[in-house]
């Protein structure tokens, strides 16, 4: 599976720092605890952003290729967060011939954020989704699960502005 | 009037629950109602009355093979890793990954019954000489995860897990580690690597993990059924055990039936008990008359059973022989709607997206096998394109690296072997004779029928339904007809009318 990096800027608190360092103290001198301590610092920051595999890294003396190695690995671990709105798109057939992919380029160009990444600013995160069965709405998308259906590129720019 | 009880129907009347016996019966979050049920008594019986060499021998003796997909026989497992006791650190570990679409006897097991994972994995550390186990679970599987922290904690606090149980001096603890959603991990040496906290990637075989498993140590690896029956065999003996099942496949196994099946659910049954069996009398057939295709034992890694093989006993050299394999013990049942050729696209797409990547046949192969695939099904394959299917799948299976590349082309071959004639339909005749192949389906609308009300043309995606200058005898409109140029097969036409107008071709 292909992973992106995030551009979304890293915003850790200071709480969260202590709860991650607290974590990986707990898992100290533990055999394989590399495991752990991910689906851990994970469960406090939502995602594994380079930044906090850099603090593991320091905190463990494992390499940052060899942590990185493990989070690109395994489907569950996430680099990028999910956008405070989540647009998905159906690239599905019947989507896609309406011009789905029009649609999808419309609002990765007007959001200024690449398929199947995240906004800088954790606002947006935009995927191509398999088919959502909608096909007699198509072409359909999703933001936080509403349903929008008949898309045209007109359309894009009018519902993007109900997300600010 | 008698009353019937669940445990009269036919669902329920043949099967034999060994593995599945406290699942539904007992609460699984008290330890107390696990030890009435002879719970624990099996640990006291090996520590207190066995050596280890006994126990050994009593599971060799009763024939018990591993329950995760492949058979090899448990208690030679454990002979292997039995040298050099007490001298050397040595693990047992449980395979809880259960990453098969559609096999959730594993689950059921944790969730309904964890003490007896529990105490099994103790029996297996006293029968090789390990003070430590893991459980290796999904972390998709969030309930099972808490019964069993709470089965260890339980354990803990009567002493049955932790230092000097029973008085006995042996030592045993057990500890719960995350998957992370890796389909591979399933596998026993990539397990492993992945509870050392690295990518689980597999490694080659020699050594074998009895002999450098986990973090090098001599490592035994068991699936969850099988050790849900290793307490029963310790208690009612090998011959007990043994007199269950056929010849080479003793005891029972739980199947997860599903799909084009009128009862679904998990189904245990003694080995050698037929498909047919399984599918007509405890499945309840094949809903909506339609007519039986094929069962697919061994999710990603098994293959098509089509309906002249549904008398064969089931146990695990059988189901090799006819082309599939055991596996975990999904068991999904498809109709005449199913497309095999899609069915094997279906699985190779899912093992393409799952191959970790380290070796080439498998990494590069499937994916070369999903293109061909993809040709046909698109319409563009040609027939020597079934020769270079076959080679390719047999270079992929004798080349690959772990078992997951090793079984991977059989869907392919299963369904090339049985259901020929549907590749070559698609080929030859460019359609799909199950009508799912959407690049080889046509919908048309037939004249005589469309009162030309026009609620297709409304509801199609893709604006290509017209009208025609045709008027059927007695209708008022015009009926309409499809351009089949612009048709993107989405069916929503033929869903929307309500005089069964449309039919797909």
């Amino acid at each position: 599976m292909k992973k992106k990096l995030t551009t979304v800027e890293f915003h850790g608190t200071p709480e969260q720092e202590a709860a991650l360092r607290a974590v990986i103290k707990k898992h100290a001198g533990e055999k394989g605890a590399m495991m752990p301590i991910l689906q851990e610092a994970q469960g406090i920051y939502g995602y594994l952003p380079i930044e906090v595999q850099r603090i593991i890294s320091l905190e463990t003396g494992v390499s940052m290729e060899e942590i990185f190695g493990i989070a690109s690995f395994y489907s569950q671990f996430k680099l990028n967060p999910d956008g405070k709105y989540a647009i998905a798109v159906c690239l599905g057939t019947a989507c896609y011939v309406k011009g789905s992919g029009e649609v999808i380029e419309e609002i990765s160009k007007q959001l200024n954020v690449p398929v199947g990444s995240t906004s800088s600013d954790g606002k947006y995160s935009v995927e191509a989704t398999r088919c959502l069965g909608a096909c007699g709405l198509a072409p359909v998308m999703t933001v936080n699960g509403e349903v929008y259906g008949s898309l045209k590129k007109s359309d894009v720019a009018t519902i993007l502005a109900k997300y600010v | 009037m008698a009353k019937t009880s669940l445990y009269d129907t036919t669902f329920c009347k043949t099967q034999q629950r060994l593995a599945l016996r406290n699942c539904g019966v007992i609460d699984p979050e008290n330890i107390d109602e696990y030890i009435a049920m002879d719970g624990y008594r099996a640990l006291g019986k090996v520590l207190t009355e066995m050596t280890p060499d006994q126990v050994i021998d009593t599971i060799l003796a009763s024939g018990l093979r591993g329950r995760g997909g492949a058979g090899f026989p448990t208690g030679m497992k454990w002979k292997f890793a039995s040298g050099n006791r007490g001298n050397v650190q040595k693990y047992v570990c449980c395979n809880a990954d259960e990453g098969d679409p559609g096999a959730f006897m594993d689950r059921s097991v944790l969730e309904g019954d964890p003490h007896a994972v529990v105490e099994a994995m103790a029996i297996a550390g006293y029968a090789i000489g390990a003070d430590q186990g893991y459980i290796y679970v999904r972390a998709e599987y969030p309930i099972a995860v808490k019964r069993l922290e709470i089965a260890i904690d339980q354990a803990k606090k009567y002493g049955l897990l932790g230092k000097d149980i029973f008085g006995t001096g042996f030592n045993f603890d057990l500890s719960i580690r995350l998957g992370a959603g890796a389909f591979v991990c399933g596998e026993e040496t990539a397990l492993m690597t992945s509870i050392e906290g690295k990518r689980g990637e597999p490694r080659p075989r020699p050594p074998f993990p009895a002999v450098k498993g986990l973090f090098e140590k001599p490592t035994i690896l068991n699936n969850v059924e099988t050790y849900a029956n290793i307490p029963q065999i310790i208690l009612n003996g090998a011959e007990w055990f043994s007199s269950i099942g056929t010849e080479k496949s003793k005891g029972t196994k739980v199947f997860a039936l599903g799909g084009k099946i009128t009862n679904t659910g998990l189904v245990e049954v003694p080995m050698g008990t037929s498909l047919r069996h399984i599918i007509e009398d405890i499945g309840g057939g094949i809903p909506n008359g339609k007519k039986f295709k094929a069962a697919q034992t061994g999710g990603p890694s098994g293959g098509c059973i089509p309906a002249e093989h549904l008398d064969t006993p089931i146990d695990y050299d059988n189901l090799l022989a006819i082309g599939s394999m055991m596996g975990s013990g999904g068991l999904i049942v498809m109709d005449e709607d199913n497309c095999m050729v899609d069915i094997a696209r279906f699985f190779l797409d899912f093992t393409v997206d799952e191959s970790c990547g380290k070796c080439t046949p498998c990494r590069v192969g499937t994916k070369r096998l999903l293109e061909i695939l993809d040709k046909i099904i698109s319409g563009n394959g040609e027939m020597e394109d079934l020769d270079k299917l076959e080679e390719l799948a047999n270079y992929i299976k004798s080349a690959s690296l772990c078992g997951l590349g090793q079984t991977a082309p059989n869907p392919v071959l299963s369904t090339l072997r049985y259901f020929r004639d549907e590749y070559i339909a698609h080929i030859v005749d460019k359609k799909c004779p199950a009508g799912v192949c959407k690049k080889l389906i046509r919908y048309e609308i037939d004249p005589e029928k469309c009162i030309g009300c026009g609620m297709c043309a409304k509801k199609c995606p893709a604006s290509t339904i017209q009208k025609t200058d045709y008027t059927a005898p007695g209708h008022k409109l015009p009926s309409m007809k499809i351009e089949q140029a612009n048709c993107v097969k989405c069916g929503a036409c033929m869903d929307t009318c309500k005089f069964g107008a449309i039919s797909k071709h």
